[in-house]
């Protein structure tokens, strides 16, 4: 049997009384791909940061690689869907990207890590803005940076909240070819809307809207949701994926 | 002008304009980029109780300020964070709590307080050598302390948030950097006074800032301009007879419009 890295048992979380995660069971093993999809509000991003250590559940229990999820995070890259920073930073990409081989106080960044960072430049196609203050980049060249910060950890779970929400069509071809290519070194959750995704680089789905809903293969959650709405999945969920997703419950 | 140099005081002035230039350099980039100047604002003005403290104790009021704008300074962070009040309206009571303290003290003090207005308002004409070595101990530890936590410092000044994902003790260091504001802003109140510090601590690194994308070249920027402003406006005040701690603080200010209008009309 496989490593469970994730486990988060019979999980509740109130938000100043409104309920997001009700009695959620969740786990993942070493090297499983799962996609959270769900509506907005549906409890997404809070798994991503409770696995982080950065929401406390009000109950259940939550175990990161067998640890409290704070001491887990060394192992951990994260790509947030929001990053509400300052753009005129004094701040440099590679000085960003370099930001995730972060270890501990006092231990300062080696020619190793340096050598990683320039590689996930490479690796998202940035390389040549290295010296770039942030400010001067598109949305979608910054998700890049953010994508090659996460990357260069080179962690053994990767947490991707949106990850190509503001990315070209094109990127966000080679960003899931480069992800098919991870996903043999790591695990990975990727909380997305884009369900054509799923269907042809996810291993497994996790259903979210306040209770998880289906956990399980991507190929049967499809067929389920094929079956309900009679009409292909991509279809579904480029036109009208909350509605889609709202049904699920009843 | 030369002969200027003779006088004792004007040496202390020059060395005083020196030390504080380090402080609102290197901490002056964080509070500036990080967005804390109201927060230090706060701690600045509430160390004046710690001066009133001083002079009811009958001890240096730099001295007493020390650890009263530490605990203000740890006060403020703590309580703006965990209490369910919005962070500004947390930082304008203990602000005016600070100065409403310090005045409270210094009736209760026996007998007159002379300077009491230096304090205030600064007099950089009359900082005594033992006070000298107080903010050279203070530059000392701020120095050292940036060096040691640059990388930290650096991480949730960007991004917060990500910063703890990555293992950062965000908190703390948060804590940590708004006691060096603390530090820094003893180691201005004798120059610009309790009143007139934020001006220190944010504008010579605004002014900076136009002008680099790299941090350490920020706080260098920063204590160069500072070094050089206080001491023109400390030349000024001196020619003109004018109160010195404001008139540093109108230099800055007109060198910021001049950067600024210079730097957009290009």
């Amino acid at each position: 049997m496989k490593e469970e890295i994730v486990s988060l048992k019979n999980t509740w979380v109130y938000f100043n009384d409104i309920l997001v995660l009700e009695d959620v069971t969740f786990s993942l093993k070493k090297n499983d791909f799962v996609s959270l999809i769900g509506p907005n509000g549906g409890g997404k991003t809070t798994i991503l940061k409770i696995i982080l250590g950065l929401i406390k559940p009000d109950k259940g229990e939550v175990f990161v690689f067998g640890k409290a999820p704070e001491k887990g995070r060394k192992s951990i890259g994260y790509l947030p869907q929001y990053s509400f920073v300052d753009l005129n930073f004094p701040i440099n990409v590679f000085e960003v990207v370099l930001m995730g081989r972060y270890d501990t106080v006092g231990k300062g960044y080696s020619k190793e890590d340096k050598d990683r960072a320039l590689n996930a430049l490479k690796t998202v196609g940035m390389l040549e803005y290295k010296d770039r203050q942030i400010g001067r980049l598109s949305s979608g060249q910054l998700q890049r940076i953010y994508i090659a910060r996460a990357i260069c950890r080179e962690p053994e779970l990767l947490l991707l909240d949106e990850p190509t929400a503001s990315v070209d069509p094109e990127m966000q071809k080679s960003f899931y070819e480069l992800l098919s290519e991870l996903k043999k070194k790591m695990a990975v959750i990727l909380v997305t809307h884009d369900i054509s995704v799923v269907s042809v680089y996810v291993d497994s789905v996790a259903c979210l809207n306040r209770r998880l809903f289906y956990h399980g293969s991507s190929e049967a959650a499809l067929k389920k949701l094929e079956q309900v709405y009679e009409c292909p999945i991509e279809l579904l969920a480029h036109g009208i994926p909350h509605r889609v997703l709202k049904k699920h419950g009843k | 002008m030369i002969e200027l140099l003779q006088y004792e005081f004007t040496r202390n002035a020059i060395l005083a304009a020196l030390l504080v230039s380090v402080a609102c350099g290197i901490v002056g980039t964080f509070v500036v980029i990080k967005k804390m100047v109201f927060i230090s604002g706060g701690i600045s003005h509430a160390a004046f109780g710690g001066i009133g403290l001083g002079y009811l104790l009958g001890i240096n009021p730099i001295l007493a300020a020390i650890p009263f704008s530490l605990l203000t300074a740890l006060g403020i962070g703590t309580i703006s964070k965990t209490i369910k009040v919005a962070e500004d309206t947390a930082i304008g009571i203990l602000w005016t709590l600070g100065m409403a303290l310090g005045i409270v003290f210094v009736n209760l003090a026996p007998g007159y307080a002379p300077d009491l207005f230096s304090y205030l308002f600064g007099s950089i004409l009359t900082v005594p050598s033992t006070d000298l070595i107080l903010m050279l101990v203070l530059d000392f530890v701020i120095v050292t302390v940036v060096i040691f936590f640059f990388r930290e410092f650096k991480a949730i000044s960007f991004d917060e948030e990500f910063s703890t994902v990555i293992g950062v003790p965000a908190r703390g260091l948060y804590l940590l950097l708004l006691c060096l504001v603390a530090l820094s802003v003893v180691v201005m109140i004798r120059v610009v006074g309790v009143i007139l510090v934020i001006a220190l601590l944010t504008l010579p690194a605004a002014i900076s800032r136009q002008y680099t994308y790299n941090i350490k070249k920020l706080m260098l920027l920063s204590s160069i301009v500072g070094a050089v402003l206080t001491i023109v406006g400390l030349l000024l005040s001196y020619l003109f007879d004018l109160a010195s701690g404001a008139t540093i603080v109108l230099v800055l200010v007109l060198c910021f419009l001049f950067s600024w209008i210079l730097k957009r009309s290009k």
